[in-house]
C-alpha cells in the first residue's frame, strides 16, 4: 500500500486501524471499526498482527542518559559554534595568505633568469596541475556528499 | 548579585522573549532555550539514530547550527518545530552514510529500556515469543525502517505526540502521518511474524 495509490476507503480503514491501536476512537468510530472487522477476516488478521507489534512497543521507552550528561551540554554547544567561527577565520586567512604566496612565487620564478625557461614553465605547470587536481577532488567529494545515490532506495 | 539577576531574567522569560533576544545575538538567551529543549532534542535524535553518543553529538550540532541562524527565528512561532527541522536533517544525513547505518543496525537496542509500567518479562498472551525476544526483534526492525516511517513511529510511540502534532511538526498532511505510521507498524508486525 503506497501513499499515492490509496483510495479514500482504504484511507479511512488505515485511519481507523491506527486510531484503534492508539485507543483514540470515539464510540461511533469504534462501532464502525468493529463492523468492518466483523465483515472482513483479512482485516481482522491484520488487526491482530498490528496489535501484537503495538503491545511490544508499548512496553518500550527511550533510555535516559546519566544526569551529568546535561551539565556540560550548553557549554559544548557553544564551543562548537566558537570552533566553527575559528575554522572559518583560519580557512579565509589561509586562502588569502596561500594565494598571495603562490602569486609571489610564480612572479619570482618568471623573473629568475638563472633557471632555464623550460624548467621554470614546467614547474609552474606541475604546480597548476596539482592545484587543479586538488580542487577537482574536493568538488567531487562535495557533490557526492550532497547527493547520495542510495537515499531514494528503501529497504 | 548582578549575575544572578541576569540569570533569573532568562530563566523566567517566556520562549518568544528568549527567541527575540537570541535573534539579536544574545547567546545566553539562546543558552536558556537549549536548556529547555535539550532533553527533547536529544531523545528525538536518539530515537532516530539509536545511539547515545551519536544522539548527543547530533543534537548539540543541531543547536550549534540553530544558534548560527538565530537571526532567522520567528519569535511568534514556537522554537522546537523550527529546531527539529535542523535536527532531523542532520540525523537523516547521518543515517544516509551507509557505514553509520550498518553500525547502528549491528548495535540496535542499546537505546531502548523496558517501561516498568508494562513489565519486562511477561509472556506474550499468544505464547509466540518471550517479550525480551519480541523487543529485540522490534528494535532491529525499527532500525531497518525507512527514515520517514521510523520518524513518525517514534514521535507517536516515544514522544506520545498526537497525529495533528506530528503533522504540524513535520509539515505534512495528517493522512500521510497515518499512512507512514501504518507502514511502519506493518514492518514491525512482519518482523515479528518472520520470527514465529
Amino acid at each position: 500500500m503506497t501513499e499515492q495509490s490509496r483510495s479514500p476507503d482504504l484511507e479511512r480503514q488505515v485511519e481507523l486501524m491506527m486510531r484503534a491501536l492508539d485507543d483514540d476512537l470515539t464510540a461511533e468510530e469504534r462501532a464502525e471499526f468493529d463492523d468492518w472487522l466483523a465483515q472482513e477476516p483479512e482485516s481482522r488478521a491484520e488487526w491482530k498482527r498490528l496489535s501484537r507489534a503495538r503491545e511490544v512497543t508499548m512496553g518500550m521507552k527511550l533510555r535516559n542518559p546519566p544526569e551529568e550528561a546535561w551539565d556540560g551540554y550548553w557549554t559544548s554547544v557553544y564551543s562548537r559554534v566558537e570552533r566553527g567561527v575559528a575554522w572559518l577565520l583560519v580557512s579565509i586567512g589561509a586562502i588569502i595568505v596561500g594565494g598571495w604566496a603562490i602569486w609571489e612565487w610564480i612572479g619570482a620564478l618568471l623573473e629568475d633568469t638563472a633557471t632555464p625557461a623550460p624548467v621554470r614553465y614546467s614547474m609552474i605547470a606541475v604546480f597548476l596541475g596539482l592545484l587543479i587536481l586538488l580542487i577537482s577532488v574536493a568538488r567531487h567529494r562535495l557533490n557526492v556528499s550532497k547527493s547520495d545515490p542510495y537515499k531514494g532506495i528503501q529497504r | 548579585m548582578e549575575i544572578a539577576r541576569a540569570a533569573g531574567r532568562y530563566v523566567d522569560a517566556s520562549e518568544p522573549k528568549l527567541m527575540g533576544w537570541a535573534g539579536l545575538g544574545d547567546s545566553a538567551a539562546f543558552g536558556e532555550l537549549v536548556r529547555r529543549h535539550m532533553r527533547r532534542g536529544y531523545h528525538a535524535a536518539l530515537s532516530l539514530v539509536g545511539s547515545h553518543d551519536d544522539a548527543m553529538d547530533l543534537s548539540q550540532d543541531a543547536f550549534a547550527r540553530a544558534l548560527k541562524h538565530a537571526a532567522k527565528m520567528d519569535p511568534e512561532r514556537p522554537f522546537y518545530p523550527w529546531f527539529y527541522q535542523i535536527l532531523r536533517r542532520l540525523c537523516f544525513n547521518f543515517l544516509r552514510d551507509r557505514a553509520n547505518r550498518k553500525r547502528l543496525l549491528d548495535e540496535a537496542g542499546g537505546w531502548i529500556a523496558d517501561d516498568p509500567v508494562f513489565g519486562g518479562a511477561a509472556e506474550h498472551p499468544d505464547g509466540w515469543l518471550h517479550r525480551e525476544d519480541a523487543r529485540r526483534i522490534i528494535v532491529q526492525a525499527m532500525a531497518g525502517l525507512p527514515e520517514t516511517q521510523r520518524e513518525v513511529l517514534v514521535l507517536r510511540e516515544f514522544e506520545n505526540l498526537k497525529y495533528g502534532e506530528i503533522a504540524a511538526l513535520l509539515d505534512i498532511p495528517a493522512g500521510t502521518v497515518m499512512s507512514r505510521l501504518y507502514a511502519a507498524r506493518q514492518g514491525l508486525a512482519d518482523a515479528l511474524e518472520e520470527h514465529d
